[in-house]
Formats: structure tokens, sequence, C-alpha cells
């Protein structure tokens, strides 16, 4: 089969087309800037809308009202545009409106820099933006899955009619790598609920707005029916090494990888590690994890932030097994040396002579 | 029996609930006239603002989706975009439009989006109870400036037909009143003009209705619907500001 070589911004945009996407709004912020110059040319193709939008509040909210119509709508933004785009996801949320916002995670707070980051899987996975909802989120950690996982977060999107976060970051925003393409799709859900002119059915409308007492508690449980659903069915997480090890790495996308190589290097000088990365953040593999860890003696978790999903694996933890945590915020990237030193040094406790 | 006057097939038969004298309930009325003779309901797409009108979706009997404050001009530009042969309209209000949405409607009529936006200018925020809004008169009392407005501290209003007449994408601007059955008729005549441009695919429309809110402004309807005429429209000065078309 045919691979093309692509950065994840391509990859993740040709992954948005052969998914049936239509609508394409986005302002441009580094790291993802290939991603709205690669759309303008090649949405209007196959037949679909690019624009440029104002703001980044304007961009979310043509995505609302590409949604509003039925069409498969995308816009990316990188960590602070992500940040104003979160009022457009609440309505969505509230709306019951489907749709995928890619975020090429950078390092913050404020504008921060524009060097790879994971200092966003709080935004991400808590919600974000006002209200009480999810989002369901994808860490992809090479260009291939993130090509794969964003073909896949539209049919996930229309199913739920809920919006779908891609939390990437920096790296895989501009490295390149093969990709192997999936079928264009031709088939998709109907939308009966779409406002498309009423013309042989009564009026459709589309709202979030619910001021009749006890109207919109009775929707707030129609949408935790919803996410236990989703909590029940869309869990993704991998497990590497994991039947004989004794210590687990969990971690995330990008600084799964880098764990990866640790692991590799760890595995020679037999310390028996495995790698537990969950893959969708929100719903988080909390049993998956659970029962990972039930022949372990110690937890890692390595993240490119000051320790956030590992709120997550302190749930999951329910035999209280120690964590150490190692953290690389502001756009700082981990090599799989210095991991390797922070294992030697502080989980066996000895002088790391390798690695000078 | 000859019908003279029923109601239009484009208003659905909902108790109003607007306040007493509120313009919301005549502007809906002359977009729904329009629509009907149009013949264009079954294709007609609107997007309704947050404040008073955000439940025009209840009134309207055609399509209507909610957008966020200000943003009714951005999602009815992807509507459009992706529906051309739909007509698409936004109802915004002061606060809506003239404060919170300044970016979008600027920049959506920048881009000449071929839609219709009817703006309803009550120099107030209404559904919040009445505080100053970006339309509010100098000198005019609310719940912000509680000694009237002073332009030298709230600063001044601002003046939507005369800013966006200025931008090339738009085709036509225009700001009317509700105040007496004479300008209610040119009013309609107006939203006409707006929609049947859509249909031509001319472009950028934008209808600015001065309208009265009575509970707010503390007036009678009468006192109201006098207040814009010797008042209000001094200020927001009727009349065309650009038409390419005529």
């Amino acid at each position: 089969m045919r691979k093309y070589l692509l950065t994840g911004c391509e990859a993740s945009a040709e992954a948005s087309i052969h998914a049936g996407c239509k609508f394409y709004a986005g302002y441009p912020i580094t790291p993802q800037n290939r991603f709205p110059e690669y759309m303008s040319k090649r949405l209007p193709e196959e037949g679909g809308v690019f624009i440029q939008a104002e703001s980044e509040i304007s961009a979310i909210n043509m995505v609302f009202g590409a949604s509003v119509c039925g069409f498969r709508a995308l816009t990316s933004s990188s960590s602070p545009g992500i940040s104003l785009k979160q009022e457009g996801i609440s309505y969505l949320a509230g709306c019951e409106l489907p749709a995928v916002i890619i975020n090429m995670n950078r390092g913050g707070p404020g504008l921060g820099d524009v060097t790879p980051s994971q200092s966003d899987y709080f935004q991400a996975t808590r919600g974000g933006g006002h209200g009480d909802y999810r989002t369901i989120v994808y860490a992809p950690w090479t260009v291939q899955e993130l090509y794969d996982l964003t073909y896949f977060a539209f049919d996930v999107a229309d199913k739920y009619r809920n919006p779908v976060l891609i939390l990437a970051d920096g790296i895989l925003a501009l490295i390149m790598e093969s990709v192997k393409f999936k079928k264009i799709k031709k088939r998709f859900p109907k939308k009966n609920w779409a406002l498309t002119g009423c013309k042989g059915r009564k009026p459709n409308s589309i709202k979030s707005l619910f001021l009749t007492p006890g109207i919109l508690e009775k929707h707030n449980w129609k949408l935790y029916r919803k996410y236990k659903k989703i909590e029940e069915k869309e869990i993704k997480y991998e497990r590497y090494f994991c039947e004989d090890a004794d210590c687990l790495f969990v971690s995330f996308g990008t600084c799964a990888r880098i764990c990866y190589e640790t692991i590799k290097i760890l595995r020679e000088k037999n310390f028996k590690v495995g790698l537990f990365r969950p893959i969708t953040l929100w719903p988080f593999p909390y049993k998956e994890l659970e029962n990972t860890i039930e022949r372990m003696k110690k937890i890692i978790v390595v993240e490119m932030n000051l320790g956030q999903m590992i709120d997550d694996v302190k749930i999951a933890n329910k035999k209280n097994l120690p964590i150490y945590f190692y953290g690389r915020p502001g756009g700082g990237v981990p090599t799989p040396e210095e991991i390797y030193r922070f294992f030697i040094s502080h989980l066996v406790g000895k002088k790391d002579k390798l690695w000078k | 029996m000859e019908v003279v006057y029923k109601k239009p097939e484009s208003l659905k038969d909902e108790t109003i609930i607007y306040c007493p004298g509120c313009g919301h309930g005549i502007i809906h009325r002359l977009i729904a006239e329009v629509v009907d003779e149009l013949g264009i309901r079954e294709k007609t797409i609107g997007v309704a603002p947050v404040g008073c009108a955000v439940v025009a979706y209840n009134f309207f009997n055609f399509d209507v989706t909610e957008s966020a404050h200000g943003r009714a001009p951005a999602v009815a530009t992807a509507i459009k975009r992706l529906l051309p042969d739909r007509i698409v309209f936004t109802y915004q209000g002061d606060g809506d439009l003239a404060a919170i949405g300044t970016s979008e409607i600027i920049h959506a009529a920048a881009r000449g989006e071929n839609i219709t936006v009817v703006f309803v200018n009550n120099a107030i925020y209404g559904m919040t109870k009445g505080q100053m809004a970006p339309t509010t008169i100098p000198g005019m009392k609310t719940t912000t400036t509680i000694e009237g407005r002073n332009v030298k501290y709230h600063g001044y209003p601002l003046k939507v037909c005369e800013l966006l007449s200025q931008i090339d994408g738009v085709y036509y601007v225009e700001r009317t009143s509700i105040d007496s059955i004479p300008n209610i008729i040119k009013t309609k005549q107006s939203i006409r003009k707006a929609f049947k441009y859509q249909i031509e695919n001319k472009g950028f429309s934008l209808v600015e209705i001065l309208s009265p809110c009575p509970i707010n402004w503390k007036m009678t309807p009468k006192e109201s619907m006098d207040w814009i005429r010797d008042v209000m429209s001094k200020y927001f000065v009727l009349g065309v500001f650009k038409d390419k078309g005529g």
C-alpha cells in the first residue's frame, strides 16, 4: 500500500477530508499554521468550505454553524487559541452538536511559548469551558495515529452528537512521518435534527437554553447518560511489556513514545518495566489501569507538564502503590536518557554510571 | 369572505413572552410577513442572538438556531456558505451586535457574506434589566449610568450603520424605526429589500431598527414611541446609509 510522507498537521487535515469533513475555520497560531494553510488549498478541491476567521472565537462559532446544518466540521489551533474556543465548545456540548477540534499543545500559561507541551491535559479532560459537560479526548503518539484518530473522531462525534478533541502537541504537528491512508468515506449517518430549511417537515431548532425550571436539569441528566455510555464503549489504551513487569510507566502522546525508548534501554539492563498509554484521556481507562497495576510494585508517571494526568492515575491507583513523577513543563521535552537517569536514581536508588 | 389580515404562516401560534410594549413582536411579525410574501419559509434558517430574542425559535415557524452572545454572524456565515441556496438571517440586539459581537459583525460584513442582519436597537440591555448598551445615547439613564450616560466617563455610543457603510463588502445598510405606522411600513420594505438582495446573491445587508423597551426605559408604550421619534432618532438618524442596488 502506498505511503505518504506528511507532517502531523497535513496528515490530520487529510484525514478529516477522507472522513468527509466539509468545513474548516481557523486562525493562524504557531505551531499549527500548516493546518489552515493545507486546508485552504485541499478543502475547496474536495467541494468543502475553508474560512480564515477573524478570531478563534469566530472560528469555533463557524464550526458551530456548519454543524447546525449537518455538515462534518473541524477547527484546529494551539493552546491559547483553544482557550478562546472554550465558549464555543461548551455551546457545542450543550446543543449536542458534533465537531472535531485539534489542539497542537504548546507551552503555557498565558502566551507561553511555541514549543511542544502537554500542559492542556486539565483543560481538555475537565471540560475547559463552563457547565457540566464532557468532551471525548484522543491523544495520538505518532503521525499515523494522529491521522487514524482524526479520521475516527468524526464518526464518534456524529454517533454521540458531541464535540471530540484531539490533544496532540507541537512535535506531532511538525514532524514528518509516513502515513497510510484510509478509504474516503462516502456514507454518513442521517441527521434529521439538522437545520436545512423546513421543507416537508416541522421546523427544527438548536438550543442550549432551558429556562423553564427543571428542564435544564433533565437535559443535564440526559447528557450524563450519554457520557456514561461513552465511558462504557469508547475507552482506548495500549500496554507494552506489561506481562512480567513490576514497575509501570504511565504516559500519553509524544511523552509515551519517549518513555517507550527509555523502557527499551531499561529492558536491556533487565529491569522489568512496562508502559501503559491511555489513548482516550476522557474517558480515562481507570479500570484498565487498575487491572494493569494488579501485580506491579511501583508506578512512574511521565508528562510534559507539572503533573496533570497523574491525578487520574491516582484515581486508578486503588492499590496505593508509590507513584513517582517526572515532568518537563514550559516546552521542555525529555530525552529517553534523562528519564532513564531519573528511573535509576529515584526508583532504583542508585547513582547512574552509564550516562555521563 | 375575503381574508384581508391573518397571522403569517411564518409565525407559530405561541404565547408572546416579551414585555408589554416591546418592539420584538412587531419586528418578528414584519420578518414573518416578508418571509411569507417572498415564499421562502421552507428554505429560511434564522440565527437567534443572546438577549431577549434568544427565544425567537419559539415564535418563528421555520428553522432557527441559537448562537453564543454576539456570534450569530459567524454561525450564519458557515450556514450560508454550506447551503448557499437557503436564506440565512441573524436577528441581533444592540448588546449582542454592537458590544460583545462587534468583531463578528464587522468581519462578516467585510467578507461580504450573503446574509441578512436584522439589528434591533433599543439603546439598552433589555434581558438583564436595563444596563448601559453600546447604543445608550448621551444623557440616557440606565442601571449602570444612573446619572445618565456621561460621554466623558462612559464614552460615546456606537453608530453601527455609519460604521458598516464604510466597509467595501457591505451591499445595503439602512436604519429605520417602528415608532409610527408609516415607519413600520417603511421598516417592512427595508427588511424585504434586505432579503431580496440575499435571494439575488448581492451580498451583505443590515437593517437597523430603532425599537422601544418601555419597561427598562421606565416609560409607557406611547411615551416610548414618542421618545424614539423625538430623541432617539435625532441621535441615530434614520435613512439609507448604503445601497449598491439603488
